[in-house]
């Protein structure tokens, strides 16, 4: 499972940074979502998988089973997609003005406020 | 101890208390000052803890470290946060003539305080991953400040902002969650402390560079910088002069925190890159900048290869080079905002930035001229003003440790930026008015507004006041970079062992 998710990842990366490099404006939008499910994907395998030991202690000793799963990069990465939400909305919504106003979808029209005098 | 969870309480409140503008709406600016003024109140009590007990920390819902989150104050980020309340309070008095109805409308005074929440929690936190959502809380409010007016030229710069930024939360995120994998935790003394333990250039390499990129973006070093010429002369000038003071110095604070305590033990796997880079982001930054002719971009072009002098400063790593590169850092936040202030002021007046339409500033406003002169000559580095110490700091280090040719680098840049705040200096204040200048100067009202003056010379006057007196600074940055430099003292008192 672990490797399923880890070749999932590493292709989620390859798609994300090739959609980055082009210059449309919606395959912008979907690099981006690909590259943060991307990193999502890794900070959740880097606790490790497992299925069958939740971090519950026993209630006689107190102690948790050993090799139980993480919960923390759980918790992380719950943090990570919900700011990763709203970072996604912002972007969208930003990008479609930006559209509106700019009326091209073609980032290499971007260029005018770098232009030199 | 209450000083610290206040540095983050009250812009939060703030911030809140603007967001109800129906029923309070002229009181809008004067909530976000007396806001301003309250932080820098509790900045102050902090930075007096920090000098007394040298660390003061905070175990958030009294989970001990390294379990919980854990805010940390030592003098480094004490000093960070006092001169961000500085430059609050400059930003939130400058507003109150700057700002109009329709950005106030827009939430402006919540997000200012929004993004100064975040910046000083980047400052004070003590865990990793508490830093990546401190970043995201100051960059959601910068993304939506930077387009507020909704320009054409915003909305361009604003999609470049957003888009490597939001790239390096991404590789923030990922060298974080690698981190996690290979030692378990995310509370950075207790990170310090693992990899203290280790000298296995494998565990930590992937992670220190995934974070130097990441930080790199967010401070705008060589490769990684060209967000921001791109965007931060469009915006408002109070949202570009406190983006320009605060926002690339928290990841250079980010750096600095890294390669001090995180990765302490791991420096000199770093330190050939951040060498070259410190360089190159000085170099570029400058020739961008003797390129362009229009006021902001030349400013924005400055910060650039300003922090390639803090950078410098961190990648030759002594104490005493530490020690200059907090000096450079708090000189260059305030005279870097002024100088966006000042910008501003001019832009006022002549209704433009653009120095080919400037001119005759010398004679028709002498005191605009002299409240230039002060910060820009100051970050030219001519002494004895400020900015002569911080680079006379960074060089003298860079000499100690032999570096001869990032001084080199460092010299020359300095005559660079020299001859840039005298085209400045000579295109907008000595050169004759144009023609057209002096419809457009008609056009607007000859008064400036008394609370937008009033921040400049504030930041005008602390500035000559480091010049004239920069012991007690020098004697700062020294202690709190023999505070970086005994990472163990940290860790020690982080994880009470």
């Amino acid at each position: 499972m672990s490797l399923l998710i880890t070749i999932m990842a590493g292709i989620l990366f390859a798609a994300g940074v090739y959609c980055l490099l082009r210059r449309n404006m919606t395959k912008l939008i979907i690099g981006i979502i690909l590259l943060s499910q991307a990193a999502n994907l890794l900070v959740f395998t880097m606790g490790g998988i497992r299925a069958h030991q939740p971090v519950f202690a026993d209630s006689e000793t107190g102690t948790v089973a050993a090799g139980h799963a993480d919960p923390v990069p759980q918790a992380l990465v719950l943090t990570a997609i919900v700011i990763g939400f709203g970072l996604m909305v912002f972007t969208i919504t930003l990008l479609m003005r930006a559209h509106a106003v700019l009326k091209s979808d073609d980032v290499n029209e971007f260029n005018h406020t770098d232009a030199l005098p | 101890m209450i000083w610290l969870v206040l540095s983050l309480l009250l812009p939060f409140i703030t911030a809140v208390a603007c967001l109800r503008k129906e029923r309070c709406g002229p009181w809008v600016p004067r909530l976000s000052l007396i806001g301003a003024v309250l932080q820098l109140g509790s900045a102050g009590m902090l930075m007096n803890h920090a000098l007394e007990h040298e660390y003061v920390i905070i175990h958030v819902g009294a989970w001990a470290a390294p379990f919980g989150i854990t805010l940390v104050a030592d003098l480094f980020s004490a000093m960070m946060v006092l001169i961000t309340a500085v430059i609050a309070v400059a930003v939130a008095l400058y507003s109150m003539g700057d700002i109009d109805q329709r950005h106030t409308q827009k939430h402006y005074y919540s997000l200012i305080h929004l993004l100064l929440m975040g910046v000083n929690g980047s400052f004070l936190t003590g865990d990793l991953f508490n830093l990546y959502v401190w970043f995201e809380v100051m960059l959601l409010s910068s993304f939506v400040l930077i387009t507020l007016s909704g320009t054409k030229d915003q909305l361009e710069g604003g999609v470049k902002y957003l888009l490597i930024n939001i790239l390096s939360s991404i590789l923030f995120l990922c060298g974080v969650g690698l981190l996690y994998g290979k030692l378990g935790t995310l509370n950075m003394a207790d990170v310090a402390n693992m990899l203290s333990n280790h000298d296995d250039a494998l565990l930590v390499n992937s992670s220190a560079m995934l974070l130097l990129v990441a930080f790199g973006i967010k401070s705008a070093l060589f490769p990684f910088f060209f967000w921001l010429p791109a965007s931060y002369h469009t915006p408002r000038v109070s949202i570009s002069a406190i983006f320009a003071g605060l926002l690339t110095k928290v990841g250079v604070y980010a750096l600095i925190r890294s390669y001090t305590l995180l990765f302490h033990s791991q420096f000199d796997v770093v330190q050939d890159v951040l060498l070259f880079l410190a360089g190159m982001t000085m170099l570029t930054g400058v020739f961008g900048a003797a390129s362009h002719f229009d006021i902001k971009k030349i400013l924005s072009f400055h910060i650039v290869s300003q922090i390639g002098y803090i950078a410098m400063g961190l990648a030759i790593g002594t104490p005493i080079a530490i020690a200059a590169a907090i000096f450079y850092t708090i000189h260059h936040i305030l005279v870097k905002t002024n100088l966006f202030l000042i910008a501003g002021l001019i832009e006022r007046r002549c209704g433009t930035t653009d120095l080919k339409k400037l001119g005759g500033l010398a004679k028709a406003s002498p005191a605009l001229a002299l409240l230039f002169f002060i910060p820009a000559f100051s970050l030219g580095g001519i002494p004895p003003l400020s900015g002569f110490w911080a680079k006379f700091g960074v060089v003298k280090a860079g000499l100690d440790a032999q570096h001869y040719w990032l001084v080199g680098c460092a010299l020359f840049v300095g005559v660079l930026t020299l001859y840039s705040m005298t085209k400045i200096w000579a295109e907008a204040f000595w050169k004759k008015a144009p023609a057209a200048g002096k419809e457009q100067k008609a056009a607007s009202s000859d008064s400036l507004p008394k609370v937008m003056v009033i921040p400049c010379v504030g930041l005008a006057l602390i500035t000559v006041w480091l010049s004239l007196n920069p012991e007690p600074l020098l004697e700062l940055s020294t202690k709190a970079s023999e505070q970086l430099g005994n990472p163990q003292g940290y860790i020690k008192e982080v994880l009470g062992k």
